[in-house]
């Protein structure tokens, strides 16, 4: 087969066929094109204001080193005047975690950016292996997930800054939207489709300028700009990558590629229907997202509960959680979502399109407060992570008696 | 390559990342002597490149995170001399001597 050539600088050898619309770039035309539609994104959704401190959430994986990296690469060229931050999660995990977090401090010297990190053991007194000597690997990335969606914000704090970015891609977002989509979950669909969480009311915002970036792509960049970053599972839960959404979007692809960025869009179509407003953010489709913002909701980091856990994981960990009468009021929302299903109420099924703010379901989540043991923004009494903690101190005095 | 078989067989390099190594023996890059023809007499091509990689190469006993129904698992990327391997032909295109294929997972997260 000959080789062919660049579809853009008509040159250079092909080497890259995307997949959202088959065009064949080189190399150099690639990564130009790859890092134009992210400076696309962050401009039509006015991601950023001119000077603003931004935390970039590192884990020295792909997605967040092509963000960092990408980041840097275009507030020197379009001038964002952002002054860009590396904050990672010690979640405590030997031979994990602190391998990866070597990663993360060779980027920070490689992009020139200050890194900060924050650990579990220093915010909640528990190390990820702690907890799972205590609780075991079942049902670990449950307290792992609730605890890194508020460490972000606190080490988000610390620094000063209001704005984190995380690196989910469009793959993640469309995983999500089709977990929320086969759990009949509207209301949740639409908040992962928003490229923006966190409102007014919140005192950090999140936001993915990745959510239009195919996996592979970011995969590719990284390749070919020969960008250092650590791929290895988490020893907790090494097989988390194989959950049915995941499996599902990645088959798709491979017959119709184009079905990553259909899902999302659809998401985003179906978020508009659902909650009367927008999710995309994109100016030039002629819409400007509010975004329902509720920090509980952004979609989980490496996966945890939502969306790569099987769902005989998912089933367990909801029983394990029943049968634990401490556990019993901090059931995440979405094991919350999936008992009742499977009560399985008619009642439930003949619900007409909910117009509204998914007030048919689900625990007061509408209502932004703050913990009245951490003073952390919840929208329950006691914030999940002070539950959990809860259950885990008990766990631990027993242990020493 | 001083050896007589180099009729038969034919040099190429073989890289895993992204988290793959983990099934080759935790290393990057390998050296190999590819058969030059499939057991039916036919030159060697991707396809066979990948069962011979499982056959012979991987030292992990679990095959399905590699591939899938005898293909290569949905979400790893297949480089051909850097190439992605659906502008060369995928599974059908033939070995060159040298070159160099580069399978790396897009499903592992950090």
């Amino acid at each position: 087969m000959a080789p062919a050539l660049c579809a853009n600088c008509k040159t250079e050898r092909a080497l890259i066929k995307r997949p959202k619309n088959h065009a064949k770039l080189c190399k150099a035309c690639f990564i130009t094109v790859f890092e134009d539609e992210v400076h696309h994104t962050i401009i039509s959704s006015q991601l950023f204001r001119l000077g603003e401190k931004v935390a970039i959430g590192a884990s020295g994986g792909k997605d967040s080193t092509v963000l960092a990296s990408v980041l840097k690469t275009l507030n020197e060229r379009h001038g964002y005047g952002l002054e860009l931050v590396l904050l990672s999660i010690d979640e405590g995990i030997k031979g994990y975690r602190d391998d990866s977090l070597e990663t993360v401090k060779r980027n920070a010297v490689q992009y020139d950016m200050p890194l900060k990190v924050v650990g579990y053991d220093e915010l909640y007194g528990w190390t990820m292996d702690q907890v799972v000597e205590t609780i075991g690997k079942k049902g670990n990335c449950t307290y792992c997930g609730v605890f890194r969606r508020q460490a972000l914000d606190r080490g988000a704090k610390m620094l000063g800054i209001k704005h984190v970015v995380t690196g989910h891609n469009a793959d993640d977002v469309a995983e999500t939207v089709l977990m929320n989509l086969l759990r009949g979950d509207l209301a949740r669909l639409s908040r992962s489709t928003s490229i923006v969480t966190g409102d007014s009311r919140s005192e950090v915002k999140r936001s993915k300028p990745l959510k239009y970036s195919y996996e592979k792509e970011i995969v590719l960049y990284a390749h070919h700009k020969r960008l250092d970053y650590f791929s290895t599972e988490c020893i907790y839960s090494p097989e988390a990558f194989r959950g049915s959404a995941r499996g599902l979007i990645k088959q798709l692809e491979r017959v119709r590629p184009t079905a990553i960025l259909d899902i999302v869009r659809s998401g985003e179509d179906m978020a508009r229907l659902v909650l009367g407003e927008s999710t995309s953010s994109c100016a030039c489709k002629g819409q400007k997202s509010a975004g329902l913002a509720f920090l509980e909701d952004d979609i989980g980091g490496c996966g945890s509960q939502n969306g790569r856990t099987p769902g005989g994981e998912m089933a367990a960990m909801d029983k394990q959680l029943r049968e634990n009468e401490a556990h019993e009021a901090l059931e995440v929302d979405i094991v919350k979502a999936m008992s009742e299903n499977k009560v399985g109420s008619e009642k439930e099924r003949e619900l007409p399109i909910r117009s509204s703010n998914g007030t048919s379901r689900g625990p007061a989540r509408q209502v932004l407060g703050n913990c009245k043991r951490c003073g952390y923004m919840s929208s329950q009494e006691i914030c999940q992570a002070c539950m959990l903690l809860e259950g885990l101190n008990k766990n631990r005095a027993q242990i020493q008696i | 390559m001083a050896d007589t078989s180099e009729t038969t067989t034919i040099p190429i390099t073989v890289d895993f990342s992204g988290g793959l190594e983990m099934l080759f023996d935790s290393k990057r890059r390998h050296s190999i002597s590819l058969p030059a023809t499939d057991g039916s007499g036919k030159p060697a091509n991707i396809a066979f490149l990948i069962d011979h990689l499982c056959r012979n190469l991987m030292k992990d006993p679990r095959a399905e995170l590699f591939v899938l129904d005898n293909h290569i698992r949905p979400g790893i990327l297949v480089l051909i001399n850097d190439a992605d391997w659906e502008l060369e032909g995928e599974e059908a295109y033939e070995i060159q001597p040298r070159d160099n294929i580069l399978f790396v997972s897009t499903l592992h997260g950090g």
